[in-house]
């Protein structure tokens, strides 16, 4: 029993299909939960106000972001290397994904900004990383919808994140030493003693689990799909060399 | 590989087109600016260099669509892929031929529009070092993307999505450096780390390119 027999598409579908409920169900949980108690039943920051209960959607969905993008980069290795369709396929569900995560922490950290710097938008490195994220994102759903052929797409789409991952990096450092920032620093960290006070800390973490959870759920469902897109492709094709 | 540089070379020369258009948008773009900002004696100053920065982006991205798309539909790309020259080699003179024809006619056309919008003169140097410094890198990634898109019929639309997001950090630093220069400040940091940026990306790039093109030619 390894791992990469879930790399056949068949195994794939049975596999996922069975596990798929209970993400669904424990996404679904987990976020009613988060966020029923983040905000209803946490107090106001003694500062902020209510406004900093948006931490709830903006940490998760900042923290999918640059998780999604590193899960299609080890997809993409893994199709360069090992030519499993399934893999290539997972890094394709899982761009819009990203997108719409990306697009979530930018618009609530707009709508945070707005009454608490007094901006919607400022010219700050992690700011502006993550809008150059944003774009590397765009650029790779782009191309893999401009090219036909579903082989060739995969390989180039899978170089294009090798080298964007490199230059998003290069650019998150460059933009560290191009301006200085208004953001605070990481919210979370592994290390830290005490990050949040707790009140706010365990309804972040279920939040945080519910956009894990609700992240595999959709990957493995939107790779499913473009599984049977390809064999409702492969049997069409097999139908016009009969006829 | 020299010959193809210089089949490459006489090609865009006699052909036209490629190396003056892209001077040509660098000089549109540079009296367009000052059209949109308003009048006034010294308006365009301060940022002067970025939009001589943002210039050079636009005209390296105009003629791409041109540098490998022609080779590709008359099939003298399949000959190259046969040749005994690496792809590495073929796409690395390609670059060169580009950066040749477009990077090196902006930055000796840099000082003069430089003076046209009221670059302070301390930044003019720096500009200048910065681009010839940059364009490469510019050309080595716009190759990249003219590979990733060459057999799209509606590629040179993608290009700017594909190729823009890459060339952010040569961008940054290298107008951080004209404008370090332009403020009085020292730009040797950016300048350095311009320079190593430059140095790795047209190292590693070429590789990138090629395989690209080889899964595109497959």
């Amino acid at each position: 029993m390894s791992f990469w027999e879930y790399a056949n598409p068949k195994k794939f579908l049975a596999v996922s299909e069975r596990v798929l409920p209970i993400f669904w169900i424990g996404a679904g949980m987990c976020l009613v939960a988060g966020l029923i108690w983040g905000f209803f039943f946490t107090p106001d920051d003694y500062r902020q106000g209510s406004t900093v209960k948006i931490i709830y959607l903006h940490v998760p969905s900042a923290l999918m972001a640059i998780n999604t993008w590193l899960m299609m980069l080890v997809a993409s290795l893994i199709w360069l290397i090992r030519r499993h369709h399934v893999s290539a396929l997972a890094a394709r569900a899982a761009a819009p994904v990203g997108v719409a995560m990306t697009l979530i922490a930018l618009i609530t950290g707009a709508l945070w900004g707005q009454p608490i710097w007094g901006t919607w938008w400022a010219w700050d490195p992690r700011l502006t990383s993550f809008m150059i994220l944003f774009l590397f994102y765009l650029g790779y759903v782009a191309l893999w919808q401009a090219i036909r052929d579903p082989d060739t797409a995969a390989d180039l789409t899978s170089i294009l994140c090798l080298v964007g991952s490199v230059f998003a990096l290069l650019s998150r450092y460059a933009v560290l030493f191009w301006e200085q920032g208004l953001h605070q620093g990481a919210s979370l960290s592994l290390d830290a003693e005490q990050n949040v006070a707790d009140v706010f800390y365990w309804p972040l973490l279920l939040c945080i689990a519910g956009f894990v959870l609700l992240f595999i759920a959709l990957v493995l469902y939107r790779t499913g799909t473009e599984i049977r897109v390809r064999r409702i492709r492969a049997l069409m094709t097999r139908e016009r060399m009969m006829a | 590989m020299k010959a193809l540089l210089t089949r490459d070379l006489r090609l865009a020369v006699r052909a036209g087109g490629g190396g003056g258009l892209a001077l040509a948008l660098f000089l549109i773009v540079c009296v367009l600016m000052p059209l949109a900002v308003g009048p006034g004696p010294a308006m365009p100053g301060p940022i002067a260099a970025g939009v001589l920065w943002l210039g050079a982006l636009l005209a390296n991205l105009l003629s791409l669509d041109r540098l490998l798309a022609l080779d590709w539909e008359d099939g003298t790309l399949d000959l190259l892929a046969t040749a005994p020259l690496p792809m590495e080699a073929v796409v690395m003179a390609k670059a060169l031929a580009h950066w040749i024809t477009t990077g090196l006619p902006l930055v000796l056309a840099a000082p003069v529009l430089a003076v046209l919008l009221n670059l302070p003169a301390p930044g003019v140097p720096w500009l200048v070092l910065g681009l010839a410094v940059g364009t490469p890198a510019l050309s080595a990634i716009g190759t990249f993307g003219a590979a990733l898109t060459v057999g799209l019929n509606r590629g040179s639309l993608l290009m700017p999505l594909l190729v823009l997001p890459l060339q952010i950090p040569t961008l940054m630093f290298g107008a951080d450096a004209a404008r370090r220069g332009t403020a009085g400040l020292d730009p040797t940091t950016p300048m350095l780390l311009l320079a190593g940026l430059t140095i790795a990306i047209v190292a590693l790039m070429p590789f990138a390119s090629a395989a690209v093109l080889r899964v595109n030619l497959r």
